[in-house]
């Protein structure tokens, strides 16, 4: 299938990102694009999925007299495994396929050709600055859909249960290890690592016409979004072998 | 008087002719079974106008982009200003093609970026070649100038009309002040006033800086106005070759197809 071609932009890709010229500019730029595109929805799902969370697993700790252990409970599921996932999953269809889709069309309208010519490499100028923006960015909107959605669970445990601030996010703090944070830090590298380079390759490989564009942004959010439960496995199975030695 | 000033002038463009500054040979390309060039070969002299003519999936776009190395093709030579660019390395062909300006067929602007920053985007790499001390704010604007649009400076290429854009894109093309330009299809998606206008824009580029144009295109009216020379690019090799009298006055009947109206 396409695995090989994407192993092979894959490899391209780390070839060229220690190469001189770096493109720091365009690499804030896209930076900030990046951001600036998707921070409001990720706080939404992150405030929702929190409040939603909450809300659902309240009656069964009620039954086994177990409110007070809620903070932890949230706070280690969302920092572990639903923050990381969700916000990477709502940035697959929002960055991946803007990337696919901008990409695409440059390459469909000829504009890839035309930077090529004048002497500017279009794939450390387009590729390597959004995959490396990516890179980069996806584990902050991580951190700052985690801090909603605990702030969503802390709303509803405040109104429900009259838990105040301090004792709620003290409770969460507490309960988090060194072996919870790394693992789900590492592994947000890694899924803005895939949004990017899949977003990237398709939308460069794009093929002619406005229905290759189409495809192109369709396509990444699709390989996209299985790529990261793939990663997410893997990154489960290797942080198991680590902390439970 | 006048007469002998033609004489003249056309003597002048002889001596200059003898010069090749680009040379396919036997050049081949095909895509799984689709053989789109087979055995094509052509020289463009300097400092004329060649014209490419040939229907629409032809096989044009794929020689231009062979040309400066944006395709590779499957076997032949192409020889640029005496560089074979199969054998350069990517610095080389790099400053190679500051010496050749592309024109593409749907104009190509960064949709991103605004006029100036798409003027300003080829002088990146570029600014060497036109040397240290050189403001790119007084090229860009003397480049929107040449093609009666300064006042676009700060625009996007989205509020540009499509006559506009392709004179934009011209302008980008002309910023670096190359030797050879290759124009793909510059006529086509205008209106017929525009793409007159366009086509006077080339003339007047042409005489202004001496380049050797190789201009590919299916519009006749273009080809009439422009080519001191022409080839008909026909099942992929090159089928005919001549002045447009010559070739419109043809009795073959694949190259009459092309003539008549
Ligand atoms: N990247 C490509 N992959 C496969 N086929 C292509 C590609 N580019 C062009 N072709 C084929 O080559 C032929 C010539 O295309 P082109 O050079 O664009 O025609 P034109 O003369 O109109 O410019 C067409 O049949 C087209 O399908
Ligand atoms: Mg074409």
């Amino acid at each position: 299938m396409e695995i090989g071609e994407l192993t092979y932009f894959t490899i391209r890709f780390f070839k060229e990102v220690f190469r001189r010229p770096y493109e720091f500019k365009e690499f804030l730029r896209q930076c900030y694009s990046i951001g600036n595109r998707s921070l409001l929805l990720v706080g939404i799902t992150g405030f929702i999925i929190g409040l939603v969370l909450t809300l659902q697993t309240r009656p069964t700790l009620m039954e086994f007299g177990a409110v007070s252990w809620m903070p932890s409970m949230v706070g280690i599921s969302i920092v572990r495994e639903i923050g990381p996932m969700i916000t990477a999953l709502v940035c697959a269809g929002k960055i991946g396929s803007g990337i696919g889709a901008e990409l695409g069309s440059m390459r469909v309208t000829e504009q890839i050709d035309a930077m090529e010519v004048s002497g500017t490499n279009p794939f450390k100028y387009l590729v390597v600055t959004r995959v490396m923006a990516t890179t980069l960015m996806i584990p902050l909107l991580v951190i700052f859909g985690d801090a909603i959605a605990l702030y969503g669970s802390y709303l509803v445990e405040h109104l429900k249960g009259d838990v105040s601030f301090a004792l709620y996010f003290n409770q969460v703090f507490d309960s988090l290890e060194f072996g919870d944070i790394v693992p789900a830090t590492v592994k947000s590298f890694f899924f803005g690592l895939a949004i990017g380079l899949v977003g990237c390759f398709k939308g460069y490989y794009c093929k002619k016409g406005t229905a290759g564009v189409g495809i192109a942004a369709n396509s990444a959010v699709v390989f996209t979004s299985l790529l990261l439960f793939i990663i997410d496995f893997i990154a489960v199975f290797v942080a198991d072998i680590f902390y439970d030695l | 008087m006048k007469k002998q000033q033609a004489i003249l002038e056309k003597d002048k463009k002889k001596e200059s002719s003898e010069e090749v500054v680009l040379e396919l040979q036997d050049l081949n390309k095909s895509f799984d079974d689709n053989h789109v060039l087979k055995h094509f070969s052509m020289k463009l002299y300097k400092g004329e106008n060649l014209v490419v003519m040939g229907k629409s999936g032809s096989g044009k776009s794929v020689m231009i982009k062979c040309l400066v190395g944006l395709m590779e093709a499957d076997s032949g030579k192409i020889i640029v200003m005496h560089h074979d660019i199969t054998s350069l390395n990517q610095e080389s062909l790099d400053i190679l093609r500051a010496d050749i300006g592309f024109l593409f067929q749907g104009s190509a602007l960064y949709d991103s970026m605004t006029v100036r920053e798409n003027l300003e985007f080829p002088l990146r790499h570029h600014y060497k070649k036109l040397g240290k001390n050189v403001n790119t704010e007084t090229l860009v604007i003397e480049a929107l100038k040449n093609v009666g649009l300064a006042h676009t400076l700060d625009l996007m290429p989205a509020e540009l009309s499509g006559g506009m854009q392709r004179r934009v894109a011209l302008a980008r093309t002309l910023i670096l002040q190359p030797k050879i330009i290759l124009y793909d299809e510059p006529t086509s998606g205008l209106d017929p006033i525009t793409a007159k206008e366009i086509i006077i824009l080339m003339q007047d580029i042409q005489k202004k800086y001496n380049t050797s144009s190789l201009i590919i295109t299916h519009d006749v009216d273009c080809a009439r106005v422009i080519a001191d020379r022409m080839i008909l690019l026909i099942d992929g090799t090159n089928y005919a070759e001549g002045t447009f009298e010559e070739l419109s006055a043809s009795k073959d009947p694949k190259v009459k197809a092309f003539f008549k109206q």
